[in-house]
């Protein structure tokens, strides 16, 4: 468990990043932080593995206070998933995937059987082991982080806007991909994106922030549609509009379910 | 080339001599420009103190830096270690900024991603800046290796014997076959030289090669400066 108490974060140049957040973050489910840039969502994610410390308030894991934790060996024991992969430019992808574990003292012909598992794992294929990430799709690159993040074994996932920079398709696969690993291996997943249908495909609670760093609503995303805190909410997710405002209609007696333009969406199987 | 078959000898040992006074000097200038440059790419408020003083080092005119050398380090003129410590000196003013610049190129979201997995400082700058400055590096080197060769030969004109020896001997005595040798072993060395790197750094840094065009194009501009300075 992740908890966050009444934390506050202003950089030397006056922004105040996150204000006041309190927030608990269930073990082993996906949590997704959601909000446009100047949010304070990623400042909120780095802030578990010390990237950044709070001006004020505190992080705990598990109950204890992360600044009591060595950076490094706290950064270690997380696995860390960013936008564009983050990977070693000038490392093979298997060196790429063994980082951590041989970072952490493991041999490297151990670090380096555990890596091709562990490409299974993410689904590719073991004959990129000996590619540089540049001679791989953005897809391939961004799976390879993740086997990366996956390395230790770690019981907390940071994902910092994974799938920002793929194609849709290609970013379609991957939620799915995700959706796949977290129902085999509940990992307590943070996940931070701008994307609210990627929140509400994702995550089991949606924290949805404001500018400022506020949390507007933090919920499940049937809560979040059935009862939006506020306008701001409501206006996010796009409840009063669009493909989210949907209502019924009745062709050939049967029931038709359409958006707010009157196409149809599906129907009430019922 | 009747003077260079008789004189074989004597030109394959001022060879010798160059590359013990040049290679010490280019390795030394390397070695100690790197930290400069990450300090002066780490440290913002330190660069422009840190490069200018070492670009002025380069505005020394070097038969005055030789003769101004021996008081300071109470070395004798004629020791080659000398002109070992003036072709150093030269040599990080070449490289120096080559050198910041190598370690801002590395991109800041791979150092990034480098501390949030969790890469200690030192072991950052051994395993992931370093060896990401590498190919600019590498240019910076190749220009190092091209200057000191060339400039080792001013060293004749005080007396260190190097293939500068053929310039000024060869001037005395009006032997232009000597001059001209002497002129292209220079410059066959520093291209030989020059090559050993190339297939060094291929060897160390084979991810390196989709890059080794803008390599290039750095190397040459800064041949260039070098030239014009």
């Amino acid at each position: 468990m992740i908890e966050f108490r009444s934390v506050t974060k202003q950089f030397p140049d006056g922004t105040v990043a996150v204000a006041g957040v309190d927030i608990v973050i269930p073990p082993r489910k996906t949590t997704v932080f959601v909000g446009s840039s100047g949010s304070g969502k990623t400042t909120l994610l780095r802030m578990i593995n010390r990237m950044v410390d709070p001006t004020s308030g505190q992080v705990l894991i598990d109950g204890t206070d992360v600044a009591t934790r060595e950076p490094v060996a706290l950064r270690r024991s997380i696995g860390y998933v960013m936008q564009n992969s983050g990977l070693l430019p000038h490392r093979k992808v298997i060196d790429n995937v063994a980082t951590v574990p041989m970072l952490r003292g493991q041999k490297r012909r151990d670090a380096h059987a555990h890596a091709l598992e562990l490409l299974d794992t993410v689904g590719l294929d073991r004959s990129l082991a000996d590619k540089y990430p540049s001679q791989l799709s953005g897809g391939q690159q961004q799976r390879v982080g993740v086997a990366r993040g996956l390395a230790v074994d770690p019981n907390i996932l940071l994902m910092d806007e994974p799938f920002g920079a793929v194609d849709p398709i290609v970013r379609a696969e991957l939620q799915q991909e995700l959706l796949r690993l977290q129902g085999d291996l509940g990992k307590t997943v943070v996940f931070v994106t701008h994307d609210i249908d990627e929140a509400f495909l994702l995550g089991d609670q949606v924290v949805i922030m404001q500018q400022g760093g506020q949390i507007s609503q933090a919920a499940s995303p049937a809560e979040i549609l059935a009862n939006p805190a506020d306008d701001f909410v409501a206006n996010f997710v796009g409840a009063d509009r669009g493909k989210r405002a949907l209502h019924v209609t009745e062709l050939g007696g049967r029931r038709l379910v359409v958006d707010a333009d009157g196409r149809p969406a599906g129907v009430l199987a019922s | 080339m009747n003077w260079l078959w008789s004189n074989l000898d004597l030109v394959g040992e001022l060879m010798l001599t160059h590359l013990a006074l040049s290679v010490p000097a280019i390795i030394l200038s390397f070695v100690i420009s790197v930290p400069i440059g990450w300090l002066a790419h780490r440290y913002r408020w330190s660069r422009g103190v840190l490069l200018g003083l070492c670009a002025l080092l380069y505005a020394i005119p070097s038969l005055a830096l030789f003769i101004a050398l021996p008081p300071i380090t109470g070395l004798p003129l004629r020791s080659p270690l000398n002109l070992v410590i003036a072709l150093t000196l030269y040599g990080i003013a070449v490289i120096v900024r080559t050198s910041a610049d190598a370690f801002d190129a590395v991109e800041r979201d791979i150092r990034q991603s480098a501390t949030a997995v969790g890469y200690s400082a030192v072991g950052r700058f051994w395993g992931v800046e370093l060896p990401l400055a590498g190919p600019v590096l590498l240019s910076g080197l190749r220009v190092v290796i091209v200057s000191t060769v060339s400039l080792a030969t001013v060293g004749a004109v005080i007396g260190v014997p190097s293939l500068g020896t053929l310039f000024t001997n060869g001037f005395q005595r009006n032997i232009q076959a000597e001059i001209i040798t002497g002129i292209v072993a220079t410059m066959v060395l520093a291209l030989v030289l020059d090559w050993l790197c190339v297939m060094a750094g291929r060897l160390l840094m084979p991810w390196s090669r989709p890059n080794t065009a803008t390599a290039r194009a750095v190397s040459t501009t800064l041949v260039k400066q070098a030239d014009a300075a």
